[in-house]
C-alpha cells in the first residue's frame, strides 16, 4: 500500500498531545475527510497520544497518509517504551483502566477507527496503529 | 500561568473555552470554578463549548466532575455549544455524558438555568415554610 508522506511527532509532554490532535486534524483536512470523521480520527489520536504520555511515559506519534487503488487514508502508529500491556483483552475491554481515567481510550480509539492493531510486550513497550479510511 | 476566564453574571458563572486544552489546564480550570462557586455563592455554571472540535474522554471526564462537584455545592451546570460531530464521536467513544444537562445554545442554557434556580426556590419545602410564616 503506497505510503504517500509521513510526519513523526513526540509525545512526551502534555502540550504534544495538543500538538497531535492539531497535524491530525491538519492531515485529515488535507485529505478530505469530512467534519465527523476528521473529528472522530482526532478523538482517538487524543486518547492514543494521551494513552502513551501517561502509561508508556512518552514516545511517538507517526502519521502516515495512505493511497489504495482511489481510496485515502490516514494512518496514525502511537508507540511508547513503556512498561507494556501485560492482558491485552482486558486492556481493551470498556471501562478497564489502569490509571485514574474512565478506561475508554483503546476500546473507543478502536471505534473510531476502521482498521486497529496493538501490540505489546511486557517491558518493551506498546505500538497501537489505526487507520481510518475517507 | 494559563486559564480559562470564568465571568460572574449574577449568581451564574459562565465560562467559554475558546482553547485546544491541554490536560493540565483543563485540571485548573475544574478547580478555578469549584473555587468560584463557593466564593461567588453560584447558583449555576454554564460552559460553552461551542469552539472546541474535539471533546475527548478527558475533557468529557472534567465536565462531569464539574457537573458533580457544583451539584454538590448547590450549583446546577449546564454545558452548552456541542457540535453535532463532536456528540456522534462522544457516544461512539463510549462516553454519554450521563449526569450532565446540555442546552444547544448559550441562550437556552441561561433559560434552563434560571428555570432550575426558579424551581428550587420555590420547591414544597420552601413554599410550606413561607406559609407558616403567614
Amino acid at each position: 500500500m503506497p505510503v504517500l508522506r509521513t510526519e513523526t511527532l513526540p509525545v512526551r509532554v502534555d502540550a504534544d498531545v495538543v500538538m497531535v490532535r492539531q497535524r491530525v486534524r491538519a492531515w485529515a483536512v488535507e485529505q478530505g475527510f469530512g467534519l465527523v470523521d476528521q473529528t472522530k480520527i482526532i478523538t482517538a489520536a487524543s486518547e492514543l497520544a494521551r494513552n502513551v504520555l501517561v502509561h508508556g511515559g512518552g514516545g511517538t506519534a507517526l502519521l502516515e497518509s495512505l493511497s489504495e487503488g482511489t481510496r485515502k487514508g490516514l494512518r496514525l502508529t502511537f508507540e511508547d517504551r513503556g512498561p507494556g500491556i501485560p492482558d491485552l483483552n482486558l486492556a481493551m475491554k470498556d471501562g478497564f483502566t489502569t490509571g485514574s481515567g474512565l478506561g475508554l481510550g483503546l476500546s473507543g480509539s478502536k471505534r473510531l477507527s476502521n482498521e486497529f492493531d496493538l501490540q505489546s510486550t511486557v517491558g518493551e513497550g506498546t505500538r497501537v496503529m489505526i487507520t481510518r479510511w475517507k | 500561568m494559563e486559564r480559562i476566564p470564568i465571568l460572574k453574571m449574577g449568581e451564574f458563572l459562565l465560562v467559554s473555552i475558546q482553547v485546544d486544552m491541554h490536560d493540565r489546564l483543563a485540571m485548573t480550570l475544574q478547580e478555578d470554578l469549584t473555587e468560584r462557586i463557593v466564593s461567588a455563592h453560584a447558583r449555576g455554571v454554564l460552559i460553552d463549548i461551542s469552539s472546541l472540535d474535539v471533546v475527548d474522554s478527558f475533557i468529557g471526564r472534567m465536565l462531569g466532575h464539574i457537573a458533580a462537584m457544583s451539584r454538590i455545592l448547590d450549583a446546577e451546570t449546564v454545558v452548552v455549544g456541542m457540535r453535532p460531530a463532536v456528540a456522534i464521536t462522544l457516544v461512539e467513544l463510549g462516553l454519554s455524558l450521563p449526569g450532565i444537562r446540555t442546552s444547544l445554545n448559550v441562550e437556552k442554557g441561561m433559560d434552563l438555568l434560571r428555570r432550575a434556580r426558579n424551581e428550587n426556590s420555590s420547591g414544597p419545602g420552601e413554599a410550606s415554610r413561607a406559609r407558616t410564616q403567614d
